[in-house]
């Protein structure tokens, strides 16, 4: 077995906290994990993405282009930056909840969000999108998003281990005070793509 | 069955050290070596593990010696150009050795991500004529790290553990030992069971101790190099024709690139990489015509692997970064070393070719993509502290042109050819510029549009003094060095008295914002909080700067710009060196109860706040420019949600349209 996951965002989106979560459910469930996230200077508003290789052999962290069996983007742009690690017939889930970029460089593309949503569509068929920030917002805070976005991945059900295991981690994981939160939208993300 | 942990590999490093019963910790923060002090750290009270965070590498590692002198079991962490700082007392430490154990954890960045080198930690170990381990895994850096203190406690000799960025911080599940595997909060306290310093000649070093002790130390090497042939961390696999040489990580791409055609290879992975395992290669080498070596950075194996085949006439062809299979630099990954295998199977003649994965698009084929870079967080005061600079620049540059201005039109009466004047004008720019030497920190990110405020960056400490050269072979320019206060303890203190020695003309603009903001926030010297977090002496910048004979000493809290403003021009206005504390407070650490917000009636569109500044809280519709890029009037700016309230936007609002807010957070 082998199941490769990447989560693409910005940086403080959370990419690295949801990544732990996956790779705990991963090792709950007998796996070998490996991960490879963007830490320090990059993750100051920055593009940040985290690999997370699950199977029953110990890999290299890092998922070769063309073999991630799930992309989470937590951002579009950022979704389509790292779609070449995707494998054909591999599942997309994109939130669409916008976030331009701080500051433009001279000679940096424009900032195109519904454009690249429709490139998405045009290349992934199965392509989920939502705007997971603004369900997260109305389960609590818009900075579950990441939480939301593993709530669908489950409900997908491409998971290598169940909704259960991940519900498990989520618990011991999330500090008592953000549990309900995060919980209430991990849930309805889950119902929403079920 | 020991349950597994998820650890990160610096975690699982510093798990090591104290399953080895590491008794000194020291280091000074570093991306990608940091968390592996840290980590120390959380243990280091229950575990009564003596830690701190140095003021630099070389003072860590010193610091480390003194404990391993006296029979300790001592680690010291830093990345690779912290390495370069320790390498002057680490080039005699090999000569000397250590007593109890000393382990130095270097972490390498390929690619790179965070650094301002792409060295390679196994060369310095050969330089250096220590050894080696080279971890690929979080597991197998816990169980190197234990190997690593074993090996120094019965050699008398430092341990270098090097690890790259994807080892460092990837994390992975890991089994541990008993004791590793407890809790920062329950795990029993390491005896404090050596037997301390003992007065002996082997400590002081002399030109006759070298003498003496470098056979020993050629000799360790060959004795290093048998051991290691024998250890368990260099495995082969596989008995297929076509060799493969790796370490580290790219030992790992490697197998995943060859998965399903193992027979046609046979893969040497090794794990203690210097001395070289030649007894273990030579063996793996048996019956192999052609080898392919996979290593980032340094083609260290591969030069070894030469040596070898040079001294043991071996009919062996090689292929790897020097006749141009494998590329000299940047991170490899399961792709780039598939591409490499690929050639080197056709260049042999072997008719079956590797699969190569199918993307759903190629990157190739991506639409367009905004630049994303990093940038300093939304109310960071350096930004406040870089545009104050960029305004009295501006007024300096004003002022002396409008001087100049007269002089050229003198000039211009007795010039004649149109050459003449451009390059009087060319001369003028430059004449009138302001020079801005930066440093290593977040203010690093200065240098980024649109603030643009970082001229010259070099390495830790390097600012002021390059300030210094500068200024003497620029005298019509102003000089400003930017450096943050960790870095000042670091290495600034030195070039600060050279500034005052030798009487440059400089500006020296500290950025005090009472952390090591980069590495992830650690203490140091200037707050009066230990590694421990119990207090202790605080040290004070502009104090410091004034006993080094700086007359003009000025400290400033950020809070107007105005204010930044003034003094900044006040300091570049005095001749000789000069000073300014600036007093300011790291968002990324501290919680701010003000917002500001934009008055829709007030706002023209006019997104000059938005392209001065490029705080990531302030934006126009559509990214800054507006839709497509180009000026779009009209277009009202927002503020977002991650502002901190600094008043930096109200302050340069042509229209006063932004007032802050005070917030319940
Ligand atoms: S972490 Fe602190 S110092 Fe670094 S950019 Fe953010 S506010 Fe500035
Ligand atoms: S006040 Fe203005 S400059 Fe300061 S953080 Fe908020 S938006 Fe950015």
């Amino acid at each position: 077995m082998k199941f490769d996951i990447l989560i693409a965002g910005v940086g403080g989106q959370g990419v690295v906290l949801a990544s732990r979560l996956l790779a705990l459910a991963a090792m709950k469930a007998g796996f070998h994990v490996s991960t490879a996230e963007t830490i320090g200077m990059s993750q100051r508003e920055g593009s940040v993405s985290s690999h997370i290789r699950i199977g029953d052999e110990v890999s290299g962290s890092l998922i070769p282009v063309g073999q991630a069996d799930l992309l989470l983007g937590l951002e579009p742009a950022e979704t389509v930056r790292n779609l070449a690690f995707l494998k054909k017939g591999g599942q997309v889930i994109v939130n669409t909840h916008e976030i331009p970029p701080a500051s433009k460089p001279p000679g940096s593309p424009a900032y195109d969000p519904e454009g690249l949503l429709s490139f998405l569509k045009a290349s992934c068929p199965g392509l989920l999108c939502l705007d997971f920030t603004k369900l997260a917002g109305e389960a609590g805070t818009p900075k579950a998003a990441n939480v939301a976005m593993l709530g669908a991945a489950a409900g997908t059900g491409v998971l290598p281990f169940s909704k259960e295991t991940l519900q498990k981690v989520l618990e011991a994981e999330i500090p008592e005070k953000y549990r309900a939160v995060n919980s209430t939208a991990f849930e309805s993300a889950m119902e929403r793509i079920s | 069955m020991t349950e597994k942990k998820l650890l990160m590999g610096n975690e699982a490093i510093a798990l090591g050290a104290i399953e080895a019963g590491v008794q000194v910790a020291t280091g000074y923060p570093g991306t990608p070596s940091t968390e592996a002090l840290e980590t120390v750290i959380r243990y280091a009270e229950r575990g009564g593990i003596y830690t701190e965070w140095s003021s630099n590498e070389k003072v860590a590692l010193e610091t480390a010696v003194g404990a391993a002198y006296s029979g300790a079991k001592a680690l010291v962490t830093m990345k690779q150009v912290g390495l370069n700082v320790a390498s002057d007392p680490l080039m005699s430490l090999s000569y000397i050795g250590v007593k109890g154990a000393l382990v130095i954890l270097v972490a390498d960045d390929p690619g790179p991500h965070s650094s301002q080198t792409e060295q390679d930690t196994r060369a310095f170990g050969h330089f250096a004529n220590l050894p080696v381990l080279d971890p690929a895994t979080p597991q197998e850096a816990y169980e190197l790290t234990k190997l690593a203190f074993e090996l120094s406690h019965e050699y008398e000799i430092p341990v270098i553990l090097r690890t790259t960025t994807r080892v460092s911080h990837g994390s992975g599940d890991v089994e541990l030992g008993t004791k590793a595997e407890m809790e920062a909060g329950q795990i029993e306290p390491v005896a404090w069971d050596f037997e301390g310093f003992t007065k002996d000649r082997r400590w002081t070093i002399f030109p006759r101790l070298t003498a003496e002790r470098h056979p020993w130390l050629e000799g360790l090497q060959v004795q290093l190099s048998e051991r290691f042939s024998t250890l368990p961390y260099n495995t082969v696999s596989g008995k297929g024709k076509i060799g493969i040489l790796a370490s580290g990580v790219s030992a790992l791409y490697a197998k995943e690139a060859i998965r399903g055609f193992e027979e046609i290879f046979t893969l040497f992975r090794i794990g203690t990489v210097h001395p070289f395992p030649e007894k273990a290669a030579l063996d793996f080498l048996k019956g192999i015509e052609n080898l392919i070596v996979v290593e980032e950075l340094d083609p260290y194996l591969e030069e070894e692997v030469f040596k070898l085949i040079g001294k043991k006439h071996l009919a062996v062809d090689v292929y790897g970064k020097k006749n141009g299979y494998f590329p000299v630099s940047g991170e490899y990954s399961v792709g780039l070393v598939l591409d490499g295998i690929d050639k080197v199977l056709e260049a042999v003649g072997e008719p079956s070719r590797l699969p190569h994965a199918s993307p759903v698009v190629l990157r190739e084929e991506l639409p367009p993509l905004p630049i994303r870079a990093p940038t300093l967080c939304a109310g960071c005061m350096h930004r406040t502290v870089f545009y104050a600079f960029k305004r009295a620049a501006k007024q300096f540059r004003k002022e002396a042109q409008v001087g100049q201005k007269e002089q050229t039109e003198q000039a211009m009466q007795a010039t004649q050819t149109a050459q003449e004047e451009q390059a009087m004008q060319a001369v003028q720019t430059s004449q009138t510029d302001t020079i801005f030497s930066g440093d290593i920190g977040c203010y690093t990110l200065g240098n980024a549009h649109p603030l643009n405020m970082v001229d010259t960056c070099l390495c830790m400490g390097a600012g002021v003094s390059i300030a210094g050269g500068l200024s003497r072979t620029n005298p019509e320019a102003k000089h400003v060095a930017f450096i943050g206060d960790s870095t000042f303890f670091h290495s600034g203190i030195p070039a600060v008295v050279n500034a005052v020695y030798n009487e440059a003309d400089i500006t020296l603009a500290v950025l005090d914002n009472r952390t090591t903001a980069m590495t992830g926030h650690q203490p140091h010297p200037g707050i009066g909080v230990t590694a421990l977090g119990s207090s202790s002496k605080a040290i004070d910048i502009a104090n410091v700067v004034r006993s080094c004979g700086v007359e003009f000493v000025k400290t400033v809290e950020v809070e107007s710009l105005a204010e930044c403003v003034e003094a900044a021009k006040t300091a570049m206005e005095f001749k000789g060196p000069s000073a300014v504390v600036f007093k300011g407070k790291c968002v990324g650490i501290t919680k701010s109860d003000k917002h500001c917000v934009i008055d829709p009636e007030l706002c023209t569109g006019c997104g000059f706040c938005v392209k001065q500044l490029g705080c990531p809280a302030l934006a126009l519709p559509g990214g800054e420019g507006g839709e497509g890029g180009e000026e779009e009037e009209g277009e009202k700016a927002r503020i977002l949600d991650n502002c901190s309230g600094c008043g930096l936007c109200a302050e340069i609002c042509p229209s006063e349209a932004i007032k802050t807010e005070e917030v319940l957070k």
